[in-house]
């Protein structure tokens, strides 16, 4: 299976032979984190998601998950957050919603002020 | 009951409303769109021609040179840019040399004033970037550039401001001649009633001609296409360049706009339906001839390209007259060019000579043709904009970074006649998102104004009136 | 007329990193931004995958900004917000606007460019058809979706395939619109590779490479677009045309530095980056006037904005405080597939390594870059890849640098992908 690396810029082309659901070999990283990549993406692929939410007043607040969830709970987890409003002060980091997906939380990626 | 309704708020339509607020009488404007200046007078080459070009004796020759005399004061009071840059006709063989010469003759006969031949010597002295194949050209020192909107929504917003009425979004459908009046009603079923009518619809005149009644004539569409260069070239040229006509037809022209970019085009096609789609080969066309007249065109500085349909008639010549058939109708039809030159002198003539027959013209002793430019504040010194910001400080927000256009002018175009209640219609007053950018930065800004002083929810903010909404609602 | 040390036009993730640095080495300085908050664009770029290279964390665009505002914060470095530069002028003038105190002027002892980049505006693309509502710049639309909370259109074809294009695929997949396509004139996306795979291929978004749109459809609203495929020449193929109804064309087509300031103060300009010609401590061609970040060249990068920025910050301080020495000069220039290298002048009177950044003409594998002069080869450097869509560099070392014989050409030979 050949993949593209999506964790840095470079792009790098990764092969990955996989058998029975088990990755046998990794060829083409650069580093560690291609590996990994390369590991989860041909058993559970996942990504961080990137959104927003609407607070009380109307504006915009940007969120992320914590950490990536499975990719195929994505609009899952966007319909989730849709319903989310939150509340001025808002400050980076802060949790959002907790387990959005899994053990996953939902964090503030900008500040929202009163 | 209105004493006259004019149909159609183009550059004609417009000041003939204007001249008419000059008596007591009760005027109103239909037009079809949710501003004026919608069809022709938005995408035009904005020339204020010498009056060289009609032919000798015809009607587009008299209202052209009367019209260009007029232009310059007529704009001031409106507050309107005008330049007299002067126009050049180019020629590039021998041949073409012999037609300027009969063009100086037919223009001196026309009652052009100045008109001269001159050598490729001084051509390439007074426009250095011409073609080095061009032989020699006719200059015409009183040819003149103005921008037809802006003149349209000024004469406008001066007639509104001495008491005329702007119905917008009112497409006439059904005109029934009564007694004494016009009962004229519209798509959505709106009616008004008026004495008389003028019909000032351009590309839509044999329309509402034909639903008063009169089958006298027909009008047609012609396409034209135009690619507008950024003020960063505006230098390229001083004068507007044309081609010598042949048989084959005028060519394009190459001209800078009075607000500082250069206009290339039009195009000429015949079209059946009011199409105003640019297309492959009308635009590379524009490029070519471009390319023909000047040496290194600047086409890097595209900033946008756009088409526009002008109004053509069986007649080639003017329709300004009471209606044959229909009493109380007053056609202007068939106003292609120089049709934004002669538009002031066209105005005069049709109140003070036809509508004249039809009331007791009494002075409107209130009348003040004053209009304060849309642009007044990027003419002001520092200190007096300081005093303006200190008094009211939206006038020193930038919304529009490439324009520099303000949060106050914006405002302003919208509380101040003929109302903006749309993007493009902003633009047209303030030359917001007319820049380089072409709103990329301060549409979104823009938006928001508007919906805050129209106090309308975001999602009905459009780009140029009914159907061309902006947003599909919120995220989330 | 307040004075300062250094001004900073424009508070974005340039202008921020120049100012700390600046600040950092002893000047006085002031940030002029024009919009309500710093940050720039990354503030609607709520994407991750900020600050790799820097934090060796994924950030989104508001958590690296934030990193920056914070340092400002900590530090007495003045930001003048909502305020708008008119006019720049040689002798280091910057004339404001703003709604408290109108329009004024300032003198500055060094100044820094940090204006950003503008898109590329879809009227420069002479595209055929009509000119409906629903047409949008990939980053006004992502400023509607992220800042504004409104969808500007619900089925979308996006036309060019830079990253904010890609990016905005993905984002208003997300929220709900149904993206047809993505065109692309050029045989390779101009975006980074990473996001054709997360922001397409994860929502299976077809893209079409060697394709245009032909035309524009619709009158009031866009109801469609017409695109087909391209020849060598760029010419549109007959018989390939596809299409598809939309109710919105997104454009990402290129970006381009916005120097209307630089221009008007005289500051001499580069045909291939349309930034100004810089030294490599980003100085442009008007001693004590520095640029960096977009409004210098396009980087794809946050993290080599600020790195730059960094060097433009510290040299300006240091113009500022002790002035200007005299310099020995050699340029640079674009070799074999090479589009451009910055800086474009080296000043071996200035100390320290040079980052020679360079973007390719065309992808390229098993390359190597060689910076030569005249006949003799200086550096050689071996690169897997390389991409137009991503900037590279390769370093001359501070030896090399003070040796500099004459004029150098950075060149690059490898197998075309």
């Amino acid at each position: 299976m050949r993949l593209t690396c999506v964790e840095c810029p470079m792009g790098c082309e990764i092969e990955v032979e996989v058998s029975d659901g088990k990755v046998l070999s990794v060829k083409g990283n650069t580093c560690p984190r291609g590996k990994a990549y390369a590991e989860n993406e041909v058993i559970c692929p996942r990504r961080v998601l990137t959104t927003s939410v609407r607070s009380a007043d109307g504006k915009m607040v940007s969120v992320k998950t914590a950490f990536p969830i499975k990719k195929s709970e994505t609009f899952a987890v966007m319909e989730k957050i849709n319903k989310i409003t939150v509340t001025a002060p808002v400050k980076i980091g802060q949790v959002v919603c907790e387990n959005i997906s899994e053990d996953i939380n939902l964090i503030a990626t900008s500040n929202l002020n009163d | 009951m209105f004493d006259v309704a004019v149909i159609g708020g183009g550059v004609i339509g417009a000041t003939i409303l204007r001249e008419l607020t000059k008596y007591r009488l009760n005027v109103c404007l239909l037009e079809k769109e949710a501003d004026v200046a919608m069809g022709q007078s938005r995408a035009n080459s904005g020339i204020v021609h010498a009056g060289f070009d009609a032919p000798v004796g015809s009607l587009k020759a008299t209202f052209n040179v009367l019209g260009n005399a007029m232009m310059e004061d007529y704009a001031r009071e409106l507050g309107v840019k005008f330049k007299r840059n002067g126009s050049l006709v180019v020629a590039f063989s021998e041949e073409e040399l012999k037609t300027l010469k009969e063009l100086k003759a037919r223009g001196e006969l026309n009652g052009v004033k100045k008109l001269r031949i001159i050598s490729k010597e001084e051509l390439f002295e007074i426009e250095p970037s011409v073609s080095k194949n061009a032989v020699g050209a006719l200059l015409a020192p009183t040819g003149g550039i103005v921008c037809p909107y802006k003149l349209t929504v000024a004469a406008v917003g001066n007639a509104m401001d001495n008491g005329a009425t702007l119905l917008t979004e009112f497409e006439v459908v059904k005109i029934n001649k009564g007694e004494n009046a016009f009962t004229i009603t519209a798509k959505d079923g709106k009616s008004i009633t008026a004495k008389i009518m003028i019909n000032c619809a351009g590309i839509y005149s044999e329309e509402i001609a034909k639903a008063a009644g009169d089958n006298s004539f027909t009008v047609g569409g012609r396409k034209g296409e135009y690619i507008l260069l950024d003020r960063e070239c505006g230098d390229f040229v001083k004068h507007t360049l044309f081609f010598t006509p042949t048989e084959k037809g005028k060519g394009i022209l190459v001209s800078p706009t009075v607000d500082g970019n250069i206009i290339l085009g039009p195009t000429a096609e015949q079209v059946s339906d009011k199409n105003v789609e640019t297309s492959v080969d009308g635009l590379k066309d524009v490029q070519e001839k471009a390319a023909k007249m000047c040496d290194k065109v600047p086409f890097g500085g595209t900033i946008t390209s756009f088409a526009g349909t002008r109004a053509y008639c069986n007649i080639h010549d003017f329709i300004i007259e009471e209606s044959k058939t229909v009493e109380g109708l007053i056609n202007c039809a068939g106003i292609e060019s120089p049709g934004l030159t002669s538009a002031p002198a066209i105005a005069k003539f049709v109140v003070e000579d036809l509508v004249s027959k039809f009331f007791e013209m009494v002075d409107n002793l209130d009348f003040d043709g004053q209009r304060k430019p849309d642009d007044f504040f990027n003419n002001l010194s520092v200190e007096e904009k300081n005093n303006i910001i200190k008094e009211n400080p939206a006038y020193g927000k930038i919304i529009c970074r490439c324009e520099r256009i303000t949060e106050g002018e914006i405002v302003r175009a919208i509380k101040t006649n003929p109302p903006a209640t749309n993007v493009d219609a902003i633009k047209r007053r303030t030359r917001s998102g007319m820049g380089r950018c072409q709103g990329g930065f301060c549409q979104p800004q823009v938006v928001e104004i508007i919906a805050r002083e129209l106090n309308i929810p975001i999602e009905q903010v459009t780009k140029s009136g009914k159907g061309s909404y902006l947003l599909r609602g919120k995220t989330k | 007329m307040k004075n300062y040390d250094v001004i900073v036009i424009g508070g974005g993730p340039a202008g921020l990193a120049a100012a700390i640095r600046a600040y950092d080495l002893g000047a006085e300085v002031l940030i002029i931004e024009r919009e309500e908050i710093t940050g720039g664009i990354l503030n609607q770029c709520i994407h991750n995958g900020f600050g790799l290279a820097r934090f060796k964390e994924s950030l989104s665009g508001p958590e690296y900004a934030a990193r920056f505002i914070d340092e400002v914060c900590k530090r007495d470095i003045s930001v003048m917000t909502n305020t708008t530069v008119l006019s720049l002028s040689a002798d280091k003038k910057v004339t404001a606007i703003n709604q408290t105190d109108g329009i004024f002027t300032l003198q500055a002892k060094a100044i820094i460019l940090a204006m950003g980049c503008r898109e590329r505006s879809k009227g420069a693309l002479n595209i055929a058809g009509t000119r409906p509502a629903g047409l949008y710049s990939a980053g006004s639309a992502q400023k509607y979706v992220n800042i504004k909370g409104y969808l500007p259109g619900k089925e979308v074809v996006i036309l060019g395939s830079g990253d904010i294009g890609l990016i905005m695929a993905r984002r208003m997949t997300l929220e709900g619109a149904k993206v047809h396509a993505v065109c692309e004139i050029m045989p390779y996306s101009s975006g980074l590779k990473r996001n054709i795979v997360q922001c397409l291929d994860d929502f299976g978004i077809p893209l079409y490479l060697n394709h245009t749109v032909l035309k524009i459809e619709g009158n009031d609203r866009v109801t469609g677009v017409v695109i087909a495929q391209v020849d060598k020449d760029k010419k549109p193929i007959p018989g390939t045309e596809k299409h598809f109804d939309c109710d919105t064309v997104l454009f990402s087509v290129g970006l381009i530095p916005e120097n209307e300031l630089t221009k008007e103060a005289g500051i001499e300009l580069c045909g291939a980056t349309k930034g100004a010609l810089v030294y490599q401590n980003r100085e442009t061609t008007i001693d004590g006037i520095f640029a960096c970040g977009n409004v210098l060249h396009v980087h794809d990068l946050v993290d080599f904005v600020s790195e730059e920025a960094e060097i433009a910050g510290a040299a300006a301080a240091k113009y500022a405080l002790s002035g200007s020495k005299e310099r020995s000069v050699v340029n640079t220039f674009a070799g074999d597939n090479v589009s451009y290298v910055l800086p474009q002048k080296i000043d071996k009177n200035i100390e320290g390594n040079v980052k020679l950044f360079f973007r390719v003409k065309k992808a390229l594998e098993k390359c190597t870059v060689k910076v030569i002069c005249g006949e003799q080869v200086l550096l050689e450097k071996k690169k897997r890849v390389v991409r137009p869509g991503e900037m590279e560099n390769v370093i001359l070392p501070e030896s090399l640098v003070s040796e500099l014989g004459g004029d150098i050409s950075v060149v690059l030979e490898g197998k075309e992908i």
